[in-house]
């Protein structure tokens, strides 16, 4: 039978795969400047070191983003497109608006000189790391946790934008039927089920932090954002586990926002930023220098409304900030006053961060760590010279 | 005398005799009956019951445009409906001038199509622009069958119109920058706009690869048998939904590293892999069912073996096959549905993307009804055409 | 008369023209092309993988996964490795696609006799369900199955079913059994039972091949059989029960069989027992008319006609489309992944995501599948062999 003998080929062939991992390790890229290490205004390509001894692909080519985005025309980013407040569609009138959208139109404006030739990707959980991975966005700005593994293999982090924390959302009216002690801390949900969604972190701290407390649990796992919440309102789940920030913003849209009540438990750290493929130094530089522009023109004091008139003042800072003195921007490969451009069109850290989940909007979630170091939060932009 | 002639018993002949021998042949029947009725009324009521009373079909009447054509930008809705226009003018055209079961079926069931998507226009929110398109589309399909019937068209020249039709739908509905067509980037193509064009992309292409592949397979050639069976036993051994994921994650590494796949082809590429797999077998089915008589006749006249394949041995094969690969397209037009769990917005992807919106939830059950009914329609027709068709073509009694 | 034989017949034909080297070339070349082309697409996705920092390896496999799994049938928590988890979610997908493959054939013949019933109620409504079934898609009518089965009662106010047995949103909850003092006695009661049905079921067929009337063994059989288990079972007390109790958030104890499960169970045994019923009623059908008179002329009642004489020959038609439609159900249990339960394809997405090797995950994931695939049709094609004609 020609069905059996494939079999074995099968079988052959998945040996031989496993095999080859011992011939040929994985050429290793050495680890790319990180931010704790401010001051490297200027790229320096660096070639990948080949493993000693063995046979290796030849060195993947650096670079080409940036002139693959003007060729095109257009920045293709990666969003959440279901998290209000972050990254949302308005489906009636195709407007997306939030503080991750606000930022790839940042980078757009960095990059195009125009901040709606933007291309947003609605990506999954399961899927952003492949998308970035395979080429499907330059740019994957989607409310994701900065990890060791993720860096080494999805692509590399620009400064964190969102300093978050995981928590727990509890379903209160659900918890009324059946008790009047409502749940305070993470061992009160001992025998719950928690609904997560699958391929993000606070899965992993889930299972990790009800192990530390010692507490018995049922996950109800789910591939996308809106099934988690759809079957967390629907009385599927007990709780939902997720950044605070998210929870807070998935409130909002629930039919009774009240029943639902956050744990003042914070899990974890969830520092949220934007994240660029690997092997890419020049790009990289581009989208780490958009975002600490606009740290650093909120520590001057420049706003959207501000920046024309900033643009001939005095203060040698803000003149190479915005580009009237120095060279600056040609040096990361942009125009010279790529920063007057990003925040003409959206403003600084605290503009963005007002506009998107401020006092004025329904989430009205407090800076928290989310301000400039001068005002004690951990917002710090290396210095422009 | 003649004895007097009585009409037969009506317990023999007529509706009561019907009822006995149908539904009250025997005991046992009796009860069937009996508890079947049952069900059906007190089921049918409640369902009537819940559609009318409790359902609430604003969810899809009010998002009507999503589910047709997903993010579509309004203002490049024209497109769409040029599109269209081109579709039914060449279908309807092509089954006039060259008759056939096949083509025949296809305008049928376009132009039925459309008159029922106009008519579910004119119930829910959408535009008399949409209402007067369709439903003059539907027209047109008839107006051009009754034209095709009356002038006719050379072969060929009815075959590049089609190829030229073809590029320039995708043209229409997808544009390019720097031409009098905006671009409208795939990610926007959405409900069942998009199922159509997987559809019918992925058939169309898988077909002449399966037919390769289906040649190969039968070949002497030990090493191209052995390269083709082995593909499509793969293929045809995996969930489709791991290749699709194949074609999302794998397929775009094995293309130099600077030329950028959209989603929609990642996924078109998946499901023409996956479709010429299962034509393959069918065509090989149909080559098998080749006497050898034939072959070695078209030897005695002197074809070689080329010519042989193309002009005696396909022909027959095609022809043989076209019931199941009627069938074929059917799955695949279903197996579309899964590309939502690789994020594309096709119709269940839009429909759980309108359900996301807070003012419709809990109208889960209504929206998965209209989008099941839709796909009944679609399949149940086509289906009934193939049946048709098999009994036309008297497959299987030659 | 001297014929000069045409000295071409000794002559060797061109090698440009003959026949063998001509293939044998055309051979070469093709075999050629496609290993260049393999070469090159090789190459291509080496130099993209290591742009994207992507292995071949499955060293991952022994990494700790740090995620947890909803249902397993084996133990399993986060500190497990990877190839623990992908073993949990491989071996969900065949439990479900094993109990799926039986419930499945059981409603498919149902329904293939019912379409071939006399009964015209019967006849249609059978052929409504394969209709309905075949013509809509099978993600539809899973995340349907599985809307409906939310929208049940929340844990709080489930229902109660006789016999501590509860039904809500969550999944239905039922008491577990537990090996008690009495169990070996009855399950010893009960191997001598069916022993002796054997044994005198043996004695009567040797009795009617000698030519007396057989005894109605299987009906005595089966009284004797049912009034030995539940008498056993009142007298021994074989079984203690560990009853499902509502705590805080949810029942503890007893067994579930949770939403996610019974909805992918139910919609893959609807959607394919449509389809096999298609297949028997085709096998049916094909058995000639001729073999069903003949039986009826010998005195056979419709019963044994059906089971004696056309199902065994229907056997030999229906055994092949069957084979698919069971491979058609266990590559469609992937789909559980859309409502939630953890099988295989759904574990390795997770691990696809939190590994960060997508390609080595997905190869090994289809290797795995295409293993199933191949060994179920191995095991259907001997089967298929024993029920052909023998030919001569």
């Amino acid at each position: 039978m020609r069905r059996t003998f494939l079999l074995p080929i099968v079988l052959v062939g998945m040996l031989a795969i496993v095999g080859c991992q011992t011939a040929t390790p994985p050429a290793q890229t050495p680890a790319q400047p990180t931010p704790e290490q401010p001051g490297q205004p200027t790229p320096e390509p660096q070639q990948p070191t080949p493993p000693a001894g063995e046979a290796t692909p030849a060195p993947p080519p650096t670079g080409g983003h940036l002139q693959l985005i003007r060729d095109r025309g257009e920045l293709i980013c990666g969003v959440n497109g279901g998290l209000p407040g972050f990254s949302f569609l308005e489906e009636g009138t195709g407007n997306w608006s939030g503080f991750d959208v606000d930022y790839c139109r940042a980078v757009a404006a960095a990059v195009l000189g125009n901040a709606d030739a933007v291309r947003f990707e609605p990506l999954s959980a399961d899927d952003r790391g492949p998308a970035l991975q395979t080429g499907l966005v330059d740019v994957l700005i989607r409310n994701t946790t900065w990890t060791v593994t993720r860096d080494t293999s999805w692509g590399l982090f620009a400064p964190t934008t969102f300093y978050d924390g995981q928590g727990m959302m509890v379903n209160r009216a659900l918890e009324a039927e059946r008790t009047t002690t409502p749940a305070q801390t993470l061992e009160d949900l001992a025998g719950a089920t928690i609904c997560v969604q699958s391929g993000t972190t606070t899965e992993l701290n889930l299972a990790d932090q009800m192990a530390a407390a010692g507490v018995q649990f049922t996950t109800s796992v789910f591939g996308t954002i809106d099934e988690t919440y759809q079957a967390y309102e629907a009385g599927t789940c007990d709780a939902v586990t997720s950044d605070r920030s998210q929870l807070v913003a998935r409130r909002t849209t629930f039919a009774n926002p009240d029943d639902h009540v956050l744990l003042d438990v914070v899990m974890s750290k969830e520092p949220l930023g934007p994240v660029v493929p690997l092997n890419d130094d020049e790009w990289f530089n581009v989208v780490k220098w958009t975002v600490f522009a606009t740290f650093e023109a909120e520590e001057q004091g420049i706003t959207q409304a501000n920046v024309q008139e900033m643009v001939g003042s005095d203060n040698p800072v803000v003149q190479r900030l915005l580009g009237t003195e120095g060279e600056l921007g040609a040096a990361l490969g942009l125009d010279n006053d790529w920063v007057v451009n990003v925040i003409s069109a959206v403003g600084n850290y605290g503009e963005i961060y007002d506009r998107n989940l401020g006092p004025e909007t329904p989430f009205n979630l407090d800076r928290g760590p989310n301000r400039p170091w001068t005002e004690g939060g951990l917002l710090y932009a290396p210095p422009y010279r | 005398m003649t004895a007097e002639r009585l009409p037969p018993p009506s317990t023999a002949v007529g509706p009561l005799a019907w009822l006995r021998a149908n539904l009250f042949g025997s005991p046992a029947s009796t009860l069937l009956t009996l508890i079947m009725t049952v069900i059906v009324v007190a089921g049918g009521l409640l369902i009537a019951d819940w559609a009318i009373n409790h359902a609430r079909w604003g969810v899809v009447t009010n998002n009507l445009k999503l589910f047709l054509v997903g993010l579509y930008p309004f203002e490049e809705l024209w497109r769409v409906w040029v599109a269209l226009l081109v579709l039914s003018v060449l279908t309807g055209y092509s089954a006039g001038a060259f008759g056939g079961a096949p083509s025949r079926t296809l305008s049928n069931w376009l132009a039925a199509g459309q008159a029922t998507l106009a008519l579910l226009a004119l119930v829910s929110a959408m535009s008399m622009t949409t209402v007067v398109a369709l439903g003059a589309n539907a027209a047109v399909v008839w107006l051009t069958f009754m034209l095709g019937l009356r002038l006719g068209a050379p072969r060929r020249l009815l075959t590049f119109t089609w190829i030229g039709a073809v590029i320039a739908i995708f043209y229409l509905l997808q544009g390019a920058r720097g031409t009098p067509l905006e671009l409208v980037p795939t990610n926007l193509w959405g409900g069942l706009l998009l199922t159509f064009m997987l559809a019918i992309v992925g058939i169309v292409a898988s077909f002449p690869l399966g037919v390769l592949l289906a040649l190969g397979r039968r070949s002497d050639m030990r090493a191209v048998s052995l390269v083709c069976t082995v593909f499509i036993e793969v293929v045809r051994g995996v969930p489709l939904i791991t290749i699709l994921f194949m074609a999302r994650i794998v397929l775009p590494l094995f293309l130099p590293g600077d030329l950028r796949i959209e989603d929609v082809y990642r996924a078109m590429a998946g499901l023409t892999l996956f479709s010429a797999a299962y034509v393959a077998e069918n065509v090989r089915g149909g080559l098998q069912a080749i006497p050898s008589g034939q072959v070695e006749a078209a030897q005695a006249v002197g074809l070689n073996p080329i010519q042989t394949t193309l002009y005696i041995v396909l022909p027959q094969a095609l022809r043989a096959v076209i019931p199941a690969n009627v069938g074929l397209f059917i799955s695949l037009l279903k197996d579309t549905t899964l590309v939502y769990i690789v994020a594309l917005l096709e119709l269940l992807g839009i429909g759980r993307a309108v359900l996301a919106q807070a003012q419709w939830f809990g109208a889960h059950v209504e929206v998965y009804v209209f989008i099941s009914v839709l796909f009944f329609v679609m399949c149940y027709t086509m289906s009934q055409a193939s049946y048709r068709l098999e009994a036309q073509m008297g497959v299987g009694k030659r | 008369m001297t014929a000069e034989a045409p000295s071409r017949r000794h002559s060797s034909v061109p090698f440009w023209r003959n026949v063998r080297v001509l293939r044998l070339a055309v051979q070469i070349v093709i075999v050629s092309a496609i290993a260049l082309l393999a070469l090159w697409l090789w190459n291509n996705l080496t130099a993209g993988m290591a742009r994207s920092n992507l292995t071949f390896g499955l060293d991952f496999l022994d990494r700790r996964a740090g995620f947890d799994i909803g249902e397993t049938l084996i133990p399993y928590t986060p500190s497990d490795s990877y190839g623990r988890a992908l073993a949990a979610g491989l071996l969900n997908t065949l439990l479900i696609s094993i109990v799926g493959i039986v419930l499945a054939t059981l409603l498919g013949i149902l329904t293939g006799v019912a379409r071939l019933s006399r009964n015209w109620l019967v006849n249609k409504i059978a052929a409504g369900y394969v209709e309905v079934m075949r013509n809509t898609p099978l993600l539809v009518q899973l995340v349907l199955i599985w809307t409906v089965l939310v929208n049940m009662p929340t844990v709080h106010n489930s229902v109660a079913l006789p016999g501590e047995i509860y039904l809500n949103q969550r999944g239905l909850y039922l008491p577990r059994p537990i090996a008690d003092a009495g169990l070996g006695g009855w399950l010893l009661l009960l191997a001598v039972v069916i022993g002796a049905i054997v044994v005198v079921g043996f004695i009567s067929g040797r009795r009617a091949e000698a030519g007396h009337r057989p005894w109605p063994v299987a009906r005595i059989g089966l009284v004797a059989l049912a009034v030995a288990a539940v008498g056993g079972w009142l007298l021994l007390r074989p079984v203690a029960f560990d009853v499902p109790v509502l705590e805080r958030f949810n029942f503890v104890g007893g067994v579930v069989l949770s939403t996610q499960f019974t909805a992918l169970l139910f919609g893959l045994v609807i959607y394919t027992a449509a389809f096999i019923g298609e297949v028997v009623r085709g096998g049916i059908q094909a058995v000639r008319r001729g073999q069903v008179e003949a039986a009826y002329a010998i005195g056979l009642t419709p019963g044994q006609t059906l089971r004696l004489i056309v199902f065994p020959q229907a056997l030999r038609i229906i055994v092949p489309p069957l084979t698919s439609q069971y491979l058609n159900l266990a590559k469609n249990s992937s789909l559980a992944i859309a409502i939630g339960f953890p099988d295989l394809f759904s574990v390795s997405r997770t691990m696809m995501n939190q590994t960060g090797q997508a390609v080595a995950v997905i190869v090994l994931v289809m290797g795995i599948y295409l293993a199933i695939s191949l060994f179920t049709s191995l095991l259907m094609n001997i089967y298929n062999r024993r029920v052909q004609v023998l030919e001569r």
